[in-house]
C-alpha cells in the first residue's frame, strides 16, 4: 500500500434541522441518541475525521442510522455538510471539497469520483439502456466519439461480467445482481481514483454477493482505486477493508486495522457487534 | 402585398384604430425589447418575459407575434411565413392582424424586400442579410424538456452546460435506429454554451443559423421565453465526432436528387404531396416565394434564349 493520500476528512458534521448550541454535547453514543433533546434536530454525523490512501479500502461499519451513509453522501456532494473539511488529492492537485462551486463539484463527481448505491434505482437511469447509462457518464466527461463510447461501454460491461449482448437492454429487465454490475461499470467508466460503495451487496443472494465482492477486490488490485465501503455486514468488512471505522449515533467510536477490530474490539459496542455476528 | 385597400369596412377594423400602434401598449413593448437585448447579450439563453394575452390562442404564434409587434415600426417591411408559404391560413391571418394594428407598415412576400420576417417551420432558402431580422415562433423553447421534467433542474443544467443526458438520447437513437431520429427542433448549441430548441424548423434549416448574417429571435408565447441567435454566432447541432449531423436527403430510389415539379429546383427543401387527380407523388419547394423567384428567373432566361 502506498503512502499517497487520496482523501483527508476533518471534523465533518451533518445536522438535519435548525440545530442549537447544545446539539453536539447532548447527542452521541454516551447519550444513546442522535436526536437533540433541546431542539429536536438530528445529528446524523459529528466530528468525523479520517484519511484514505491510494489503493486502500476503508470500511465504515455501524447499525442503521449510525451516520455511515451520511458521511459518504456528503463526500459525494449528494448533500452538503453542516461543518467540517475534506481535501481530495488528485494528480498533485488539492481540492477543498466543501468550498468548490457547483460546476467544480460536478466535474469531480463526473470525472474523478464513482458511487455505487445500495439501490440501483439511485445510480442508474432506468429510462435508458445499460449501455446508455455508461455512455451518459462518458459523455459527461466529454468523450464525443460514438464508436469509442461504444467500445468503452463493451469493455466495462465485459469487465463487470455483464453479457455484452444485453447492453442495449433496459436495466429493468436485469436481475438485481446484474443491475448492480451495470452500476459498478458505470461508476468505473472514467477510471476514478476514488470510489464510494454504499451497501453494495445488501439484498443480493450469497453467490451474487461473493461475485460482486470478488469484482471489487479485482478492481482495487488492478486500478489501485481507493474506496470507502459502507456496510453493516461484518463479512464484507472482513473481506474488503484494510482499515475500519465503527460508527454509532453519528460518532466514530473505534478505528483501526480490520483484523484488530474484529479480533480484539475495544469498545463495548463493537464487542457486542462482533460477538453477535460471529 | 398590399391587398389592404378595403379597410374600415368591418367593425373590428374600425375598433382596431382605437388600439395603440402594434396592439401592445408601450410598456409591454419596452419589456419585450429589454428581454430581446438580454437574449442577444447571452446567446441561446432563454429569457423569461411576461407573455401577454393576444387575441388568438397561445400556440398559434403569439410568441413570434409579440416579438414582431414590439420590433416593427412604420418604416419596416414585413414578411410572414407559415410552413414555408405566405399564403397559408396562419400566415395570412397573422399578416392581416399586423397590418391592421400597425397602420403604415409595408408587407411583402419577397424575402429580399423584407427587413422583418416572422416565420414558423422554415428559414427562407434565400440567404438573409445583415439588415434583416428573422423572428421564429417557438412551441417548446427548452431542448432539455425531453430528458428532465423539472424546470428548476433544467435551469441548473443549462447554467452548467450539462447536456450529457441529451447526448445520451442521441446515443440511444443511434443504437436503436443507426441514426439520429430527430427530424425538427434539433438541439443546437449556441456560442459553445447554451443548447436551444431550434423551433420546429427541419434539420435542413439548422445550418442556416450558424454564422447567420441576420439576427434570429425566437419567441415562445405559451412558455413565456425569448432567446436569440445573434448575427455571426456559432450554432452547432449536437452530434458525435464519428456520427455527424446531417440534413434531410431528397434522393429518389436510384439515388438521384429529386427536383421541384414546379420550378425544377434541385437544391431546396421539398414538400411531398399527392396529386389529387393523378394520385401521383409530387415534390415541390417548401419555400413558395423561393419557388416563384426560381420560376421567374427561368422564364426570363427562356425568353432571353428565345
Amino acid at each position: 500500500m502506498s503512502n499517497e493520500k487520496v482523501l483527508e476528512v476533518r471534523n465533518l458534521s451533518k445536522v438535519y434541522g435548525k440545530g442549537c448550541a447544545k446539539c453536539f454535547e447532548s447527542t452521541g453514543p454516551e447519550h444513546n441518541t442522535n436526536i437533540c433533546p433541546h431542539c429536536g434536530s438530528i445529528v446524523a454525523a459529528h466530528d468525523i475525521s479520517f484519511d484514505l490512501y491510494k489503493g486502500e479500502i476503508l470500511g465504515i461499519m455501524g447499525e442503521s442510522g449510525s451516520g455511515k451513509s451520511t458521511a459518504v453522501k456528503n463526500l459525494f456532494f449528494d448533500e452538503m455538510p453542516t461543518s467540517g473539511q475534506a481535501t481530495f488529492f488528485d494528480d498533485g492537485k488539492q481540492y477543498d471539497l466543501f468550498s468548490l462551486n457547483a460546476q467544480q463539484k460536478r466535474h469531480l463527481r463526473n470525472h474523478r469520483f464513482g458511487m455505487v448505491y445500495q439501490n440501483p434505482v439511485l445510480g442508474l437511469n432506468f429510462n435508458v439502456s445499460a449501455g446508455g447509462n455508461i455512455a451518459e457518464r462518458l459523455l459527461m466527461s466529454n468523450l464525443t466519439n460514438y464508436s469509442e463510447i461504444r467500445e468503452r461501454a463493451i469493455e466495462l460491461l465485459h469487465r463487470t461480467e455483464v453479457l455484452t449482448e444485453r447492453m442495449d437492454e433496459m436495466p429493468k429487465n436485469f436481475s438485481g445482481g446484474m443491475q448492480q454490475r451495470v452500476q459498478i461499470a458505470k461508476a468505473l467508466a472514467t477510471n476514478p481514483p476514488l470510489l464510494f460503495l454504499d451497501e453494495v451487496t445488501t439484498g443480493l443472494d450469497l453467490s451474487v454477493q461473493a461475485a460482486i465482492l470478488d469484482l471489487i477486490m479485482e478492481i482495487q488490485r488492478e486500478n489501485k482505486t481507493a474506496m470507502i465501503a459502507v456496510t453493516h455486514d461484518l463479512g464484507v468488512i472482513r473481506l474488503l477493508a484494510g482499515r475500519t471505522i465503527v460508527m454509532k449515533y453519528g460518532r466514530i467510536i473505534e478505528t483501526g486495522l480490520t483484523d484488530q477490530i474484529l479480533e480484539d474490539p475495544q469498545d463495548a459496542y463493537t464487542q457486542r457487534l462482533v460477538a453477535s455476528a460471529l | 402585398m398590399s391587398n389592404q385597400a378595403k379597410t374600415s369596412d368591418t367593425p373590428f377594423r374600425q375598433a382596431s384604430a382605437e388600439y395603440n400602434f402594434g396592439f401592445l401598449d408601450e410598456y409591454a413593448k419596452k419589456e419585450i425589447r429589454r428581454s430581446v437585448l438580454k437574449a442577444i447579450a447571452i446567446p441561446g439563453y432563454q429569457v423569461p418575459y411576461s407573455s401577454r394575452e393576444m387575441p388568438m390562442g397561445r400556440g398559434f404564434g403569439t410568441g413570434g407575434l409579440q416579438l414582431t409587434l414590439s420590433l416593427i415600426g412604420k418604416q419596416d417591411t414585413l414578411k410572414v411565413i407559415d410552413q414555408g408559404s405566405d399564403d397559408s391560413v396562419n400566415a395570412v391571418n397573422l399578416r392581416s392582424f399586423i397590418e391592421m394594428t400597425c397602420p403604415g407598415i409595408d408587407t411583402t412576400t419577397k424575402v429580399a424586400e423584407a427587413n422583418l420576417i416572422q416565420s414558423r417551420h422554415r428559414i427562407p432558402e434565400q440567404a438573409l442579410r445583415e439588415d434583416q431580422v428573422l423572428v421564429l415562433q417557438v412551441p417548446y423553447p427548452d431542448a432539455l424538456v425531453v430528458v428532465e421534467p423539472s424546470e428548476d433542474k433544467r435551469k441548473i443544467m443549462h447554467g452548467e452546460a450539462d447536456y450529457s443526458r441529451l447526448l445520451v438520447k442521441l446515443y440511444e437513437d443511434i443504437v436503436k435506429f443507426d441514426e439520429i431520429t430527430i427530424s425538427h427542433r434539433y438541439p443546437t448549441r449556441i456560442n459553445r454554451h447554451y443548447v436551444i430548441d431550434s423551433s420546429p424548423i427541419p434539420r435542413w434549416d439548422v445550418p442556416k443559423m450558424n454564422d447567420s448574417k441576420a439576427l434570429i429571435l425566437l419567441g415562445a408565447g405559451r412558455e413565456k421565453k425569448i432567446y436569440a441567435v445573434p448575427p455571426y454566432t456559432l450554432a452547432e447541432p449536437l452530434e458525435f465526432d464519428d456520427v455527424p449531423f446531417r440534413v434531410e436527403g431528397f434522393n429518389d430510389e436510384t439515388g438521384k436528387r429529386r427536383t421541384c415539379h414546379r420550378c425544377g429546383c434541385d437544391h431546396s427543401f421539398l414538400d411531398e404531396f399527392i396529386d389529387a387527380r393523378s394520385g401521383e407523388k409530387l415534390y415541390q419547394c417548401s419555400d413558395s416565394d423561393y419557388c416563384d423567384e426560381q420560376l421567374k428567373s427561368l422564364s426570363v432566361n427562356q425568353s432571353l434564349e428565345g
